[in-house]
């Protein structure tokens, strides 16, 4: 076992659009993709987002260039118009998923 | 032979003088200032609804004076949306700036037809929310479809060096250019889908050249300060190298080029626009030198039948206001503030909207996400934001936060307080065939 935070091993960007929240999330090593995508699932990317999470997840994988897609529907309190949220578009949020430790041992 | 085209803006308040720097020493055939979201679109019709000569973009004339001399001097073309909700006006007033600069014969198109607020009634679907447009319960300000690179292809033929849109879609502004370039067709769906990531990529300026990336020790950048916009040198088969200048700070790698294809993407295999379903999963993204990538494979299939449309409706205002808690027990103050500033909200004045508190320093952005008690702080700014239809009870929020000054908790300081605008968007779908453009030329 080897737990890491996954910022240690990825870097990710999050967008919005209306009241969704899309999330990439690349290993910067091919090696730890294999324990991402093990990893990194539907359920998990749901339990991190906790109760900002009203809709669902779903995620889409880029094999070749090491990445994973997260599309977070209802989980922006209300998107950037609606939201009391200081950070209304979820910029920040990324940083949700790279907060999250996994295991990175191959 | 390449086309170089350059980003010179990607958002309505984006940098200027990195687009001034692009134009002097890029040696670009187009530049592109792409300025409008759905915000930005809905803020612009409740302007043009308070004065018919405004809802433009509020830095175009500034942009423009600064831009024009270098783009005629360097034969670089501009296309922009900074027209918003009134691209005429916007037209007008460039060709004003011209005009005072002592800039003759410059061709100024504008485009013409995003605006459908006359194909919309109360009983308009919104499927999103499952209902219609008089569901939501408030005012509708503005209605725009996103139009393409259809629209903009006349102006290009007819030997503009401006071109000014409304809601064209971002990606469009750049794939429209290319098409005039080389002749592409708009059913050559693969050469569509190219552009359009190309375009997609290029949109949000230096989203690709390290901004929106800089994480130190994890993602560093050199000279963040003097970050440059992206370049994009594209060949005849849609394929591209993204680069930029070597004298510009930031970063072109890998790593960039990822994150930006992705973002605001949901199914990298289904990106809609109004020219193509642009398919990104196939992409390939190989470092060729440093600050240089190129991309390839990127394809596409038939576009879309509909088009999307945005539905702007007036939100009312948000009001926020805070005040500072420091020291031992800062938090615990930060806390007692929250309670009194809604306690009061609801019982003496008897309002219903929804407040939100912050203690910013223990637990703001991630509070939904995070549910429990945050760490304690010494160092904690209690935030208070709540929207509301009614300017007085926006005003009594930021009385309330006010009088903890001398009500509150002690040592509470820094009170700072905002009511602002607030609008709503919500998107329909039109068919593109009640969505006719037209071009209409300027000439100084």
């Amino acid at each position: 076992m080897s737990k890491v935070t996954l910022r240690e091993i990825a870097h990710a960007r999050a967008g919005d659009k209306g009241n969704i929240s899309s999330i990439s999330v690349w290993a910067y090593d091919p090696k730890h993709y294999p324990a991402m995508k093990a990893q990194c699932t539907e359920d998990w990317a749901a339990q991190a987002f906790g109760r900002l999470l009203e809709g669902s997840v779903k995620r889409y994988t880029l094999d070749h260039l090491h990445g994973l897609n997260f599309v977070f529907t209802n989980a922006l309190e209300g998107g950037v118009n609606g939201s009391l949220n200081l950070d209304g578009h979820g910029k920040s949020f990324s940083y949700i998923l790279l907060g999250q430790e996994i295991d990175a041992s191959e | 032979m390449t086309v170089r085209i350059g980003t010179g803006a990607g958002f309505s308040s984006d940098r200027l003088d990195p687009a001034l720097k692009l134009i002097e020493e890029g040696n670009l055939d187009y530049i592109i200032f792409e300025c409008v979201g759905e915000r930005t679109l809905a803020f612009g019709h409740r302007d043009r609804m308070a004065d018919p000569a405004k809802g433009y973009n509020k830095q175009l004339e500034i942009r423009m004076r600064a831009v024009l001399p270098l783009a005629v001097k360097h034969g670089v073309k501009i296309v922009t949306n900074m027209g918003v909700a009134n691209p005429s006006m916007a037209a007008e007033r460039t060709v004003a700036v011209a005009r005072s600069l002592g800039i003759q014969g410059l061709k100024v198109a504008f485009i013409e037809g995003d605006d459908v607020s006359n194909l919309i009634g109360p009983n308009t679907q919104i499927p999103e929310i499952n209902g219609v447009v008089k569901d939501v319960g408030k005012p509708v300000v503005g209605a725009n479809a996103y139009i393409g690179a259809d629209a903009l292809l006349p102006a290009l033929a007819a030997g503009a060096d401006v071109i000014i849109t409304g809601r064209c879609a971002d990606p469009s502004l750049f794939l429209a250019p290319l098409r005039h370039h080389y002749g592409w067709e708009s059913e050559d769906w693969s050469r569509m889908g190219a552009g359009t990531l190309v375009g997609h990529l290029m949109e949000c300026g230096m989203q690709i050249t390290g901004g929106y990336f800089a994480d130190p020790g994890r993602k560093d950048v050199l000279d963040l300060v003097h970050c440059g916009y992206p370049i994009a040198e594209v060949e005849s088969d849609g394929s591209a190298v993204i680069t930029k200048l070597d004298s510009a700070g930031g970063l072109v790698d890998t790593r960039t080029v990822k994150e930006q294809m992705l973002y605001e993407v949901h199914d990298p295999e289904r990106y809609l626009t109004p020219d193509v379903t642009a398919d990104f999963s196939h992409t390939h993204i190989d470092q060729e030198a440093p600050n240089r990538v190129r991309i390839a494979e990127a394809t596409g299939r038939e576009w879309p039948e509909l088009l999307k449309v945005t539905l702007a409706f007036d939100g009312g205002v948000l009001a926020e206001g805070g005040v500072s808690y420091a020291g031992p027990g800062a938090s615990s103050r930060a806390r007692l503030a929250a309670q009194v500033v809604e306690t009061r909200m609801r019982e003496i004045h008897g309002l219903q909207e929804k407040i939100r508190c912050d203690l910013i320093g223990v637990q703001s952005l991630l509070a939904t996400a995070k549910a429990g008690v945050g760490p304690e702080s010494e160092d904690v700014r209690l935030h208070v934001g709540m929207r509301t239809e009614n300017q007085e009870s926006a005003e009594m929020l930021l009385w309330e936060v006010e009088s903890l000054l001398c009500c509150g908790p002690a040592g509470g300081g820094g009170f700072r307080g905002q009511i602002q605008a607030s609008v709503h968007t919500e998107s329909t779908y039109i068919a593109r065939e009640v969505v006719p453009t037209k071009f209409q030329m300027l000439t100084t």
